[in-house]
């Protein structure tokens, strides 16, 4: 008989041990899209930022938009898992580190989106204020100084939140494996052994985290909101945007969590895991977020429209009667018409629902940056400055590479770390009363033995 | 490292082991700092982990913010001061502006902090050598004496039976 520790601790280290054909078919593909983008790149250095379709006045285009969407998926996980441990939600156990990876990658991602667009990213340090001979040092007044202190900041706390309660984990799969990689796992996991003056150090150390990261993570979107807010561009220079930005954030971080839960469900046979009522759970949320999007998107255009200030009517219809009406209305659907039905009715939140509804969510969102940003800049106050903006196939792959590139490193993160953490699953066994299992030679949970 | 340890089942026989190995410390001759107890997870609750419980790494966390917002200040401040820019009249170092620095840097602080209490708390790195079992992957608790007398060996080994380990086992650490 197998207890149910014993079972937890097989089931979620077995996709580090053996990997199935589909997951590298999976790697794959994410390798192909990210050396893709990584060709664009190096064809980009060697010509120039004019191979991207940004010139006057469309400075910001595909690059910022990308950087606001990356950053914005980054609130799945530090955010969610945060308020969800710190509410002491018991059903977060097997999501949190699924989250909390999301986070660190997608930051991670966001931060060399700018690296790109400065076109000569070996200056890039010149953004770090030390003493230097060029006598240059950041301006501290300036939205894009404050991004850099922020998300330096917030990928610092998310990467140490993410970590911290993995060095268990590590330590277990240093006491299953043998030869070199038990010495790699002997290294991540510092030595820990799981005495309880270690457990209490890291359950308040995680506490403390946890309400850290949580205004670390409203602050760091609402930073990048101010980028735009910040200037007085039509429809940009905005008290909405802080909250718009945070709220925009977290619902499409949401639906990259449900995406990604539902892709390591099947790719690493989490059945038993990542179970619907997580999908029912988020998908609840993502409903809540969709309506607070809503009401936001509302909120916004109303008071441009009942304004009535030209140069913002300006960009108020180009985006939803003329040339980006197809993309915004597309985002309308996407963010709220299709989700919605398909979150708000019961029978419809199964987990290929909140799947669907996730991914039309994700596409939506990335629009919807895409549409605060270029139909803004392309007509500005005064009307001389107008103009178009289209994007060349350097920034379509380069787009593209970002989303393989998060596949790759997530794929690539689930076959070195358990994506359940095991020992907060263990956790979860003492409130059932820690019974034994019956087990099926497959693993499969049979009975529940009184 | 050299252990004599039991392993137990649940979180009440781990308990009734500790106990016991105090009651046991000065007759065997052995310190109490030296009974060790490794589990795969936290069991709140139980004296043996609830001793460990303390508020310093929150005071801590204060002090790394406080320590962060310092710094945030005056590397506002003294750069702008030392390095002016052209502002139109306006204040050289502003509040609201140099305040989203500081802010980020009192947290940054907390962060940092944290880490480096969490660290230095639970003793780690630590690549000395650790105690453990493969069973306790699989849910057991280990209690048990560090480097043991060697005259009292077989007493100890009975009383870690009579506490109700399920299996009692000699370490010599990996």
């Amino acid at each position: 008989m197998q207890t149910k520790a014993e079972q937890i601790e097989q089931d979620l280290l077995r996709p580090l041990f053996h990997s199935s054909g589909k997951y590298w078919i999976a790697v794959a593909l994410a390798t192909s899209l990210l050396l893709a983008g990584v060709a664009a790149f190096c064809y980009q250095l060697y010509n120039g930022i004019g191979v991207w379709g940004i010139n006057s006045p469309v400075f910001w285009a595909f690059d910022i938009t990308n950087f606001v969407f990356w950053i914005g998926i980054s609130h799945a996980g530090t955010l969610i898992s945060a308020i969800l441990r710190l509410t002491n939600a018991t059903w977060r156990r097997p999501i949190t580190r699924c989250a909390e990876a999301i986070t660190v990658f997608s930051v991670l991602i966001g931060a060399i989106i700018p690296l790109c667009h400065i076109g000569r990213p070996w200056l890039a340090f010149w953004m770090i204020p030390y003493p230097n001979q060029r006598h240059i040092w950041p301006n501290f007044r300036s939205p894009l100084a404050w991004d850099f202190f922020a998300i330096s900041t917030y990928l610092t706390g998310s990467t140490t939140f993410l970590y911290l309660p993995t060095i268990p984990d590590f330590a277990a799969v240093r006491d299953a494996a043998t030869g070199f990689r038990k010495k790699i796992y002997g290294v991540l996991s510092l030595g820990w052994q799981g005495t309880p003056r270690q457990w209490q150090r890291l359950e308040t150390a995680m506490h403390i985290m946890a309400v850290v990261i949580v205004p670390v993570a409203v602050s760091v979107h609402t930073i990048v909101s101010w980028d735009f807010a910040m200037t007085p561009v039509p429809m940009w220079h905005s008290s909405i945007f802080g909250p718009y930005f945070v709220a925009g954030a977290i619902f499409s971080g949401i639906a990259a969590l449900i995406l990604a839960m539902a892709l390591l469900r099947k790719l690493l046979h989490l059945e038993e895991y990542l179970r619907p009522i997580h999908f029912e759970n988020l998908g609840k949320l993502l409903l809540t977020m969709s309506l607070l999007w809503f009401y936001f998107t509302f909120a916004e255009r109303l008071t441009t429209w009942y304004g009535n200030s030209p140069p913002e009517m300006a960009v108020f219809w180009e985006s939803i009667r003329k040339q980006f009406a197809p993309l915004f209305w597309t985002m309308v659907v996407c963010n709220f018409i299709i989700p919605v039905p398909i979150l708000a009715i019961k029978r419809l939140r199964t987990i290929t629902g909140t799947a669907i509804a996730s991914a039309t969510v994700v596409v939506g969102m990335w629009l919807e940056r895409f549409l605060i940003v270029v139909p803004a800049l392309e007509r500005k106050f005064l009307s001389y400055s107008w103009g178009t903006y289209r994007p060349t196939w350097v920034e379509d792959v380069l787009m593209a590479s970002s989303f393989g590139m998060m596949a790759l490193l997530y794929l690539l993160f689930s076959k070195f770390v358990p994506m359940i953490s095991i020992w907060e699953m263990k956790v979860g066994l003492h409130a059932h009363g820690g019974v034994p299992v019956v087990a099926a030679p497959d693993g499969a949970v049979l009975d529940v033995a009184e | 490292m050299n252990a004599l340890y039991g392993l137990y089942v649940d979180a009440p026989g781990a308990q009734r082991a500790v106990d016991a190995l105090r009651a046991a410390s000065s007759e065997l001759k052995f310190n109490t700092r030296q009974i060790v107890v490794v589990s795969g997870e936290p069991h709140e609750g139980y004296e043996f982990t609830d001793s460990h419980a303390t508020s310093s790494p929150y005071r801590w966390a204060v002090l790394g913010a406080t320590i962060g917002g310092t710094t945030g200040y005056l590397l506002t401040t003294l750069s702008q001061k030392s390095y002016p820019l052209f502002t139109g009249g306006m204040s050289l170092t502003p509040a609201w502006t140099n305040g989203i620095i500081i802010y980020e840097m009192i947290m940054l602080g907390a962060i940092l902090t944290t880490l480096v209490v969490l660290l230095i708390g639970a003793g780690l790195p630590n690549f000395k050598g650790v105690i453990t079992d493969p069973e306790i992957g699989k849910g057991k608790i280990l209690v048990g004496v560090v480097d043991p007398p060697q005259n009292s060996q077989a007493e100890l080994e009975r009383r870690l039976r009579l506490a109700g380990a399920a299996q009692v086992k000699q370490s010599t650490g990996t």
